[in-house]
């Protein structure tokens, strides 16, 4: 089974690790820049790239705006196409659903399309603890799952692996799950997708029932959509009897046309394609096509509460790209495991804190595990405004018990500049005394800054030192006369 | 036109040498300029921090600080970005608060007048060839605020092309943050330190002697981490500059380091 995120320390001290880890950092700067140069040169390609961004960023919050709507009206489509909607208010409820439909069809074990929901809720532990094995389809996923590990990126969840590492996991791992690895297993690419091809096929000839998301659902025809490029997706959908898809509320959209905008794009932000190679769309059940029996179980867990923050409610716009992750510079060095979540980089950072609350350690961390560059919300599809959410997160976290000297230091600073005078003899007193501060101090922010870098020396003077004692005014040039 | 300098908290007590260099570069050419002394700090280090209600009377000390100026001039574009991007959600948030609209007005004052020093020369005052010289290989770091949040585009770029004798080197990696951040310097001391260090080994690839920005936060990050390596290295060291002290510097009064 895979790994838990229970548990996990803040963000800064799982960050320290990964920091050191030179292979880490080496396979996570490749990867990240070779994908942030794509997806530029792709979004590059379309004259209306703004508008397209716009037009996503007003469809999602007019729709966010009037979600009962759009729900309900869902539920009536997909209900009337012969599918069953099930609404679950959080991971505990959604869990306990899935495992009773699959309970009801006697079978023992489901194949699954890769799902931030699922992994959301922690669906495949919460099956095994009822006998039933999830098999995940996705190759990086399959990676992960083999591996027991945790996805360390929403799109590429096992982004920080190399083939090397790939080919022994394959190789050690892949009996005890079903098809062994071909014997002699190489690292070249194409030998690892044929083994994991060989492996994951018997699993969708033999499953009975499939697990899956979806990107989007379309309220006006009950339709869902799936976009993948490995055609796993494609299988898990169309081959089991049973269909179970677990899907978080906001990835409702009300009309077909509407998607027009969302499959521009979703691909171009995410794999930097023009188009996904695989978009499998159902509305419910058809005779003698696809599943027989369909149960759409839509998922709350937090999403009402967030909806509910005028500022925070901007993240449930996200469409799940992770461009934000590629171009991030703090992502790029502390890893995706550091975010403790399954959802990690900026939109982990802004989501997270809001599905879970800011209680444990590593969700308290995560609002500040930004230097507030803005490079995420420059790239954004949905132009969601990621540092704004952080600062408004911040806000949250500091008021919580724990920050009492943080909180003690900013007011002291915020008195010094309310008195300009206190703060003119703070800075004579600093600056006479400069010749005996230490480059380094051994504690607290002091200490966390001055490891890595030294203090500056402070000046003789301050500037306003400098401007009542040495400054003197030019000669008054002649007033202009328009 | 009158025009006040807002010398910001950092470069008063830290860093004089760019607010005095943005004096002397504004008298230069022609501007009057007012240090009003009340000043002291825009609040970013609080708000960013999540202190939102402490900023709040350094917000009005702003207003009352610099009102009657036409332009409010400043050496930092994360300071300048502050103002105009927070300020307003400061006032809209004290309104929806349900305290009244006095912290609007009083954001809505000031924001529209403040502004990054490279868009008071260029946009403002119509200049792009300062006069200065600076006969040294410079590479320039477009500090996250100022390159996205204002947006300054190719202001400071132009700025450094039109001085003598310099040479520009362009960076590589330049538009990917130095990791200064404010308080994430210490409260992610390890990431931000990494990304510090990509910084500076990109700068050194250019075979650069000055490392110039327009923000003195990004820049006491990053010549921190530089006297630290510098400490021990054989070759001709790398410093940080501020732009307004490079734009300073003519052949008649020539930049000298420290």
């Amino acid at each position: 089974m895979s790994g838990t995120y229970l548990g996990m320390p803040a963000f800064p001290q799982a960050a320290k690790a990964a920091t050191r880890d030179t292979r880490l950092r080496a396979n996570l700067r490749h990867a990240t820049h070779t994908i942030r140069d794509k997806r530029a040169r792709a979004v590059g390609e379309l004259d209306d790239w703004a508008v397209l961004r716009e037009a996503g960023k007003r469809i999602k919050d007019r729709t966010l705006r009037h979600l009962d709507t759009y729900l309900l009206q869902l539920e009536e489509h997909v209900t009337a196409a012969g599918g069953t909607v099930h609404w679950a208010a959080d991971a505990a409820e959604a869990n306990r659903i899935v495992a009773d439909l699959v309970q009801a069809t006697g079978e023992t074990e489901v194949v699954k399309v890769k799902s931030m929901a699922t992994q959301e809720i922690g669906l495949n532990e919460a099956l095994a603890a009822e006998g039933i094995t999830a098999y995940e389809t996705d190759l990086a996923e399959l990676i992960v799952q083999l591996g027991d590990d945790l996805p360390s990126h929403i799109l590429v969840p096992a982004i920080h692996r190399n083939r090397g590492e790939i080919r022994d996991i394959f190789a050690e791992k892949m009996a005890r799950w079903g098809r062994p690895a071909p014997e002699g297993l190489t690292d070249r690419p194409a030998d690892l997708a044929e083994a994991a091809r060989l492996h994951l096929r018997e699993k969708f000839l033999r499953a009975k029932v499939g697990v899956s998301g979806a990107n989007f659902m379309i309220a006006e025809t009950g339709t869902l959509v799936v976009v993948e490029s490995e055609g796993n997706g494609r299988m898990c959908l169309t081959l089991p009897e049973t269909l179970i898809s677990v899907v978080g509320i906001e990835k409702v959209l009300p009309t077909w046309q509407d998607l027009e905008v969302f499959l521009q794009l979703l691909p171009r932000s995410s794999t930097a394609e023009r188009m996904n190679p695989y978009t499998t769309m159902w509305t419910g059940t058809s005779e003698g096509d696809g599943p027989r029996d369909f149960h759409l179980v839509l998922l709350d867990n937090g999403r009402t509460d967030t909806l509910a923050d005028e500022v925070g409610r901007q993240v449930l716009r996200c469409i799940r790209c992770s461009a934000c992750l590629n171009v991030c510079p703090v992502y790029e060095r502390a890893g995706g495991h550091a975010y403790g979540s399954p959802y990690p980089g900026p939109i982990g950072a802004v989501l997270t804190p809001q599905l879970r609350g800011t209680t444990s350690a590593v969700d308290a961390s995560l609002p500040f595990a930004s230097s507030l560059c803005g490079a995420c919300y420059e790239v954004c599809p949905v132009a969601i405004d990621i540092p704004e959410v952080l600062v408004h997160l911040r806000e949250q976290v500091a008021g919580q018990p724990g920050h009492r000297a943080e909180r003690a230091a900013m007011q002291a600073a915020t008195w010094l500049f309310e008195h300009p005078a206190a703060l003119a003899a703070a800075e004579r007193a600093a600056s006479a005394t400069r010749a005996l501060h230490p480059r380094r101090l051994p504690l607290g922010p002091a200490k966390a800054w001055t490891e890595t870098r030294d203090l500056p020396q402070l000046p003789a003077e301050s500037f306003r030192s400098w401007w009542q004692h040495h400054h003197t005014e030019p000669p008054t040039p002649p007033e202009p006369t328009s | 036109m009158r025009v006040a300098l807002f010398a910001t908290c950092v470069n008063d007590a830290v860093l004089p040498r760019a607010a005095i260099a943005t004096v002397r570069l504004l008298e230069r050419l022609g501007v009057r300029v007012d240090f009003p002394e009340q000043q002291s700090c825009c609040g970013q280090p609080q708000f960013n921090t999540g202190y939102r209600h402490l900023t709040e009377p350094l917000v009005r000390r702003m207003e009352r600080v610099f009102d009657g100026y036409d332009h409010v001039v400043t050496p930092s574009g994360s300071c300048a970005a502050m103002v105009r991007d927070n300020y307003p959600r400061i006032g809209a948030k004290a309104q929806a608060e349900g305290r009244g609209d006095e912290l609007a007005r009083a954001a809505q004052a000031v924001t529209p007048r403040l502004l990054e020093l490279t868009e008071f020369l260029v946009d403002v005052l119509g200049v792009t060839d300062v006069g200065a010289y600076f006969p040294h290989k410079v590479t320039y770091h477009p500090s996250c605020h100022g390159l996205r949040m204002l947006g300054l585009g190719t202001r400071p770029l132009g700025l450094l092309r039109a001085v003598k004798g310099l040479e520009l080197a362009e960076l590589p990696g330049a538009e990917e943050c130095c990791g200064f951040g404010g308080t994430f310097a210490v409260k992610n001391p390890d990431v931000s330190a990494a990304m510090g260090a990509d910084k500076i080994a990109n700068a050194r690839s250019t075979g650069a002697e000055v490392l110039c920005g327009a923000d003195n936060s990004c820049l006491l990050h990053l010549q921190g981490m530089l006297r630290r390596q510098n400490s021990g290295r054989q070759d001709a060291p790398l410093r940080a500059v501020h732009l307004a002290e490079i734009l300073a510097a003519t052949e008649t009064t020539p930049w000298s380091p420290a």
